[in-house]
């Protein structure tokens, strides 16, 4: 739940200039059927970058449920989030697909010679024959706190991440939650905050036991204060925050001044800029045939969760099924000059060559 | 059969007869009680579910597990009574059993 920890959002705030990264295919997302995807461009010689704003593959599998079981993958009787995440790694690996993680993909963009060209968030930008978009539900992006009227202050004293840590550097901060990105962040801004007080509503975390003793040892050292009870409260004017009520279990009101909260409830998946591309959307899904998943685009694909037809279902399987198609149509695309044969992975030399096992 | 009752924010009763086996979360969704969100239909991943127990009922429906606990964190005013709906299991003994929705599910 809780992966926006220093590294990953830190590492934002730089934008590089390198020369575009050229490849076959972008696959903009890195859930099941983005994975998979790889897997089935593979066999038709197509190579692919996946870009995922996640800082780990496997999307709502890893993120959402990565211990729950799964019941309904052919082959698997049961399979957890994270062990099917980490099948699929296994089964793309001989195709050596190439991770961009902790970015989003912002801009796409057809160049005047028919290609891509896609920009992340941190200015990476990519040049690619065919897109795969299997963006699922969106972007994870952080949940809005559950604090009444929490609105008027976000994004100018209330913030859901850390773009730039020295932001906050003499300014009196509150930080909430019990996961492992308040308890990081609490730690690293410890030393430049002119104040810190972490609340959390219970006194268990789900942060990484050495962080939160940790944490303790700097409230022993009244380095920064703890408080255990939930944010009833948020006074202030003008988006400018000035203090938070704390209210604890026995209903007591503790007001803690403040210039800015930084608050972490967990990832929520949200469309975001995929809604700025040019495509056909239809109710936040973006419309494909279903015999090459194309989208209104020629060379941009939808597979899995993000994409819509007549009779679609959103299950990591019809996702995989979705894959093979898609890749037979991109091969007509970035190898217009080969012909395909269609071949069984059983008995196919060349098939197998590729991956790896002859 | 269970009667379930849910009480809105603004105190509007919705009576549900929910069957045994099923959770109180999904009675409320097919019945399509205001006020229950249930985004993740049910795994326990989304906190949007929540609900307050009647004092009344506490005991029956016993305390949140720890997986429900920590999905808590991001709910609107949790309270001692508060639990995730998808987490209850209906049981005839619950026959009666009265529940209160927030005022907000985020
Ligand atoms: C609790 C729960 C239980 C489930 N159980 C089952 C089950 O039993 N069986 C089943 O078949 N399905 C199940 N599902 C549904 C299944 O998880 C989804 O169908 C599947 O994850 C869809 O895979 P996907 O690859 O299409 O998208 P996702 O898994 O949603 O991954 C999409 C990824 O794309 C990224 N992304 C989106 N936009 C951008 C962008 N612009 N830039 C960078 N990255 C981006 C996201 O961050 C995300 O990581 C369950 C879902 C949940 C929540
Ligand atoms: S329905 Fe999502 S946690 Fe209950």
């Amino acid at each position: 739940m809780d992966k926006t920890g220093p590294t990953a959002a830190d590492g934002r705030a730089a934008p590089s200039s390198e020369a575009p990264i050229e490849t076959d295919a972008v696959i903009i997302g890195a859930g099941p059927v983005g994975l998979f995807a790889v897997f089935e461009l593979g066999l038709v010689d197509i190579k692919a970058h996946l870009i995922d704003i996640l800082d780990k593959p496997g999307g709502q599998c890893a993120e959402l449920y990565p211990e729950k079981p799964i019941y309904d993958i052919p082959g698997l009787p049961v399979v957890s989030g994270q062990e099917l995440t980490d099948r699929l790694l296994e089964q793309i690996r001989p195709f050596e697909p190439t991770f961009h993680f902790g970015q989003r993909v912002d801009a796409l963009e057809r160049l005047a010679d028919g290609r891509f060209r896609l920009v992340t968030d941190r200015g990476n930008a990519f040049v690619a024959k065919v897109v795969v978009i299997a963006a699922g539900g969106g972007s994870f992006t952080p949940k809005r706190a559950p604090i009444r009227g929490v609105e008027e202050y976000e994004g100018r004293s209330v913030f859901y991440a850390v773009r730039r840590r020295e932001d906050f550097r003499d300014r009196r901060l509150v930080i909430v939650g019990g996961g492992d990105s308040a308890l990081d962040w609490t730690l690293d801004l410890e030393p430049i905050a002119k104040s810190l007080a972490l609340v959390h509503r219970r006194e268990k975390f789900r942060a990484a036991p050495q962080s939160v003793k940790r944490m303790f040892e700097l409230v022993e050292a009244r380095r920064m204060s703890f408080h255990l009870g939930q944010i009833a409260e948020l006074h202030g004017s003008d988006g400018q925050l000035e203090a938070v009520g704390v209210r604890s279990k026995d209903g007591a009101l503790t007001r803690i001044e403040c210039d800015a909260m930084l608050a972490f409830f967990g990832l929520t998946m949200k469309l975001g800029p995929i809604a700025n591309w040019g495509l056909n959307l239809h109710e936040n899904l973006i419309p494909v045939d279903t015999e090459k998943f194309e989208t209104s685009e020629k060379g941009i694909f939808a597979v899995g969760d993000i994409n819509t037809y007549p009779g679609k279902l959103k299950l990591i399987l019809s996702g995989f099924h979705e894959t093979a198609l898609m890749a037979q149509a991109a091969h007509a695309i970035v190898h217009p000059d080969r012909k395909l044969v269609f071949q069984y992975t059983t008995s196919s030399t060349s098939l197998q060559k590729k991956l790896g096992v002859r | 059969m269970a009667k379930i009752t849910f009480i809105a924010h603004d105190g509007t009763e919705t009576v549900v007869e929910a069957e045994p086996g099923m959770t109180v979360m999904e009675a409320a969704v097919k019945n399509s009680v205001p006020g229950i969100e249930a985004e993740c239909g049910g795994a326990c991943a989304c906190a949007t579910c929540h609900v307050y127990v009647d004092d009344a009922w506490r005991e029956k429906t016993g305390p949140p597990s720890e997986m429900e606990e920590d999905m808590l964190d991001f709910a609107f005013e949790v309270r001692e009574s508060s639990r995730l709906s998808c987490q209850i299991k209906v049981v005839e003994e619950l026959d009666g059993l009265v529940v209160r929705t927030p005022e907000k599910q985020f």
